[in-house]
């Protein structure tokens, strides 16, 4: 009993992390209309910016927030420079480009600060509740939670918000109706970079800040992103705990899985709900006139 | 290869050798890239790329060979030549490199090849050319195979090789010892584990309480730790690269887990791991060492301490002289150094071979009782370490050697 207990607590643990990324995935792509596969790794350089900041002395609130816009800025300074141009390039022109991203941003990272591992600093005291689960888990689950409010209310109650679904939604109805889809996509990599940064900020004192840190993670929050619903970020939130949970339970409870297959239960989780509900479990189902 | 071939080839070496048997006595035999004054040696390092650190290891080599050429006029009166390419730890870049070192620096040997996928990548090459692959710089076990690949040697000790020594300490220290293994799932991991069962035998059934496995991809390693608290184990074998090992260190602590914890050496790094994962949470994992470590300051007064400090100051005065990887270095150098001293005047690349499993040598720097030892059919030069404990701060000694015979 305890030892599920704890799991399932881990689990939480564990999905929180997922769930912080995978609002950056659904940002993105309420943004874009699709996945940011460099999204990852502009996390981790974010992380590794205000890790610089703390290293040189400014406290930790201050580093959060000046990390938070410095990686707007850079999420909007890379879609005017480098996706804009490639406006009406073909998706796999796009893919391409965030492949190479994921390599310019892994070794620049490698080459600034090296390859070994860093401790980050959580904002949170130490410590656990009883060794069951620790407080920064439980810090980092209300982060994620607020960061949903915020985005929920982005997208439901501003203008700003509503013009940036209907340019990604349906981009030429939106110009016009005298929408700046143009802006409003490179808002939306700004906003996503920003809040991937809260999301690295928040997972690096969990599992060290190195330029790798997030190769594994973005696959499982575009497993929760999917599994929630991509268009929800609720859903996505939620996806994110699902999957941590299922993970664990499934790796500690069935034998034929186990430690070695618990990347592959997050795998079969986005196959599953791709082929019985393309929307995520809790996203719109969205009609497309032809 | 048939079978035809390969008694063939059986009869030629064995005609080759007697022919040298006989002749060497009387003249002198030189492989290519010697001369009466002068032996080329190659080599691969990561003078750049992610591994770069390591560079450290093939610049102490050049400062050990300058050394030896200026003081000693090299090995036997011939200079030593080290030629050592940058192959970045990409294992294309390596074979590159080795084919130029080989085909158009002729060199006697290649030594100290750095990594164990770049190394993998050249293996088949060096044994195809028959040119000595010595001393690789790489604890995986394939290395020590001579049946199947005779021009082969590594130095340090093996993963399985530690995998045993862990083994036989847990037996001789731990009472009643239930054992839970956490491993990296690829050959790294499972050399370990496989060290671990062969010295425990047909009781590792039974004293290995519980496996865990992780993947690279995995975000965090909490969940395994879970499973292995659970199983009541008090014997905790952390085979993982340091950014996991760290993390399990940290959980351990956190669930108030008290094993013996026992940490292979890829992640025995103070820098690397223990500060990272907390010093206090670290206090008290055992691992084990074969030299000596230079950050130590209580062998500070000693003569072999002494010695290697002023062979870094006078030949590789920019070096770090707290790091692992300029002992390391230093060592190494002297056991190519000794191969080549046993080889004489007879340096083809077969006797070079046949010297580099003739070895029975001790090095001052080395830990007391940890010789470097090879054989016709033992191509693991060091199998005996010995058990140190960190103390939040530095390590310290907490038993006898440990080795595998």
């Amino acid at each position: 009993m305890d030892l599920f207990l704890q799991q399932i607590l881990t689990g939480i643990a564990n999905g929180a992390i997922y769930a912080c990324l995978a609002l950056a995935v659904v940002m993105i792509y309420q943004a874009i209309d699709h996945f940011n596969f460099a999204q990852g790794e502009m996390a981790m350089f974010s992380t590794y910016i205000c890790w610089s900041l703390i290293a040189a002395g400014v406290p930790y609130w201050a580093a959060f927030f000046i990390t938070i816009i410095v990686s707007f800025l850079g999420g909007l300074a890379i879609e005017r420079i480098i996706i804009k141009p490639l406006h009406h390039a073909p998706v796999l022109s796009h893919i391409v480009v965030f492949i190479g991203l994921i390599a310019i941003f892994n070794s620049t990272a490698g080459a600034i600060w090296d390859h070994t591992i860093k401790t980050f600093p959580s904002p949170f005291p130490s410590g656990s509740f009883g060794g069951l689960i620790g407080l920064h888990e439980v810090g980092m689950f209300f982060v994620t939670l607020i960061l949903l409010l915020a985005i929920f209310s982005f997208f439901k109650f501003t203008r700003v918000g509503m013009a940036m679904q209907a340019a990604a939604a349906n981009p030429v109805s939106a110009e016009l109706v005298g929408i700046r889809v143009a802006w409003m996509l490179a808002l939306g990599w700004g906003l996503a970079a920003a809040i991937g940064a809260v999301a690295g900020m928040m997972i690096a004192p969990i599992v060290f800040l190195d330029p790798n840190m997030m190769l594994g993670i973005l696959l499982y929050g575009f497993a929760a992103a999917i599994v929630g619903g991509i268009s929800s970020p609720g859903g996505a939130v939620a996806g994110g705990f699902l999957v941590g949970i299922i993970e664990n339970l499934a790796g500690t409870y069935i034998p034929a899985i186990g430690s070695e297959l618990k990347l592959t239960v997050a795998l079969v989780l986005i196959v599953t709900v791709l082929l019985f509900k393309p929307n995520g479990l809790f996203g719109k189902t969205i009609v497309t006139r032809v | 290869m048939n079978t035809g071939r390969k008694i063939a080839i059986t009869f030629a070496a064995v005609a080759a050798m007697g022919m040298a048997a006989t002749t060497a006595m009387a003249e002198k035999m030189y492989g290519p890239g010697v001369t009466d004054t002068s032996i080329k040696i190659g080599n691969t390092m990561p003078y750049s790329g992610p591994a770069a650190a390591y560079s450290q290891i093939g610049k102490s080599i050049n400062a050990y060979f300058n050394k030896i050429n200026k003081e000693n006029g090299g090995v036997n009166g011939r200079k030593i030549e080290f030629i050592s390419l940058d192959d970045g730890y990409s294992p294309p870049k390596t074979k590159e490199q080795t084919r130029k070192l080989v085909e158009q620096d002729e060199v006697l040997l290649v030594f100290q090849g750095l990594g164990t996928p770049t190394q993998s990548a050249v293996h088949a090459y060096m044994n195809q050319k028959k040119v000595p692959q010595l001393f690789v710089a790489t604890g995986a076990t394939k290395w020590g195979d001579p049946e199947n690949y005779p021009w082969t040697m590594g130095w340090q000790p093996s993963y399985q090789t530690e995998g045993q020594l862990f083994g036989t300490y847990v037996l001789k220290n731990v009472k009643d010892p239930k054992i839970a293994i956490l491993y990296q799932n690829d050959d790294y991991g499972k050399d370990y584990v496989k060290g671990m069962k062969d010295v425990l035998g047909d009781k590792a059934s039974e004293l290995i309480v519980a496996e865990e496995s992780y993947e690279v991809t995995d975000p965090t390693i909490n969940s395994q730790i879970i499973k292995l608290k659970d199983s009541g184990a008090n014997v905790f074998f952390n085979v993982a690269t340091p950014k996991f090992a760290a993390q399990a260190i940290k959980k351990i602590y956190e669930l108030n887990w008290k094993p013996v914890h026992l940490n292979n050496s890829v992640s025995n790094s103070v820098g690397a791991v223990y500060k990272p994962a907390g010093l206090e949470e670290s206090k008290g994992i055992i691992s084990l060492q074969y030299f000596q470590d230079v950050t130590d300051p209580s062998i500070y007064d000693t003569e072999p301490y002494k010695k290697w400090k002023k062979f870094m100051e006078e030949y590789y005065p920019d070096g770090d002289q707290s790091s692992s990887f300029t002992a390391y270095g230093y060592l190494v150098a002297q056991t190519m150094e000794q191969v080549l001293k046993q080889a004489g005047d007879n340096l083809t690349r077969e006797n070079v071979m046949k010297e580099a499993a003739n070895l029975d040598l001790e090095l001052d720097m080395m830990l007391p009782g940890v010789k470097i030892q090879t054989g016709p059919d033992d191509y693991f030069p060091i199998e005996a370490m010995m058990p140190i404990a960190f103390d939040g701060e530095k390590f310290v000694p907490v038993g006898e050697v440990v080795s595998v015979n």
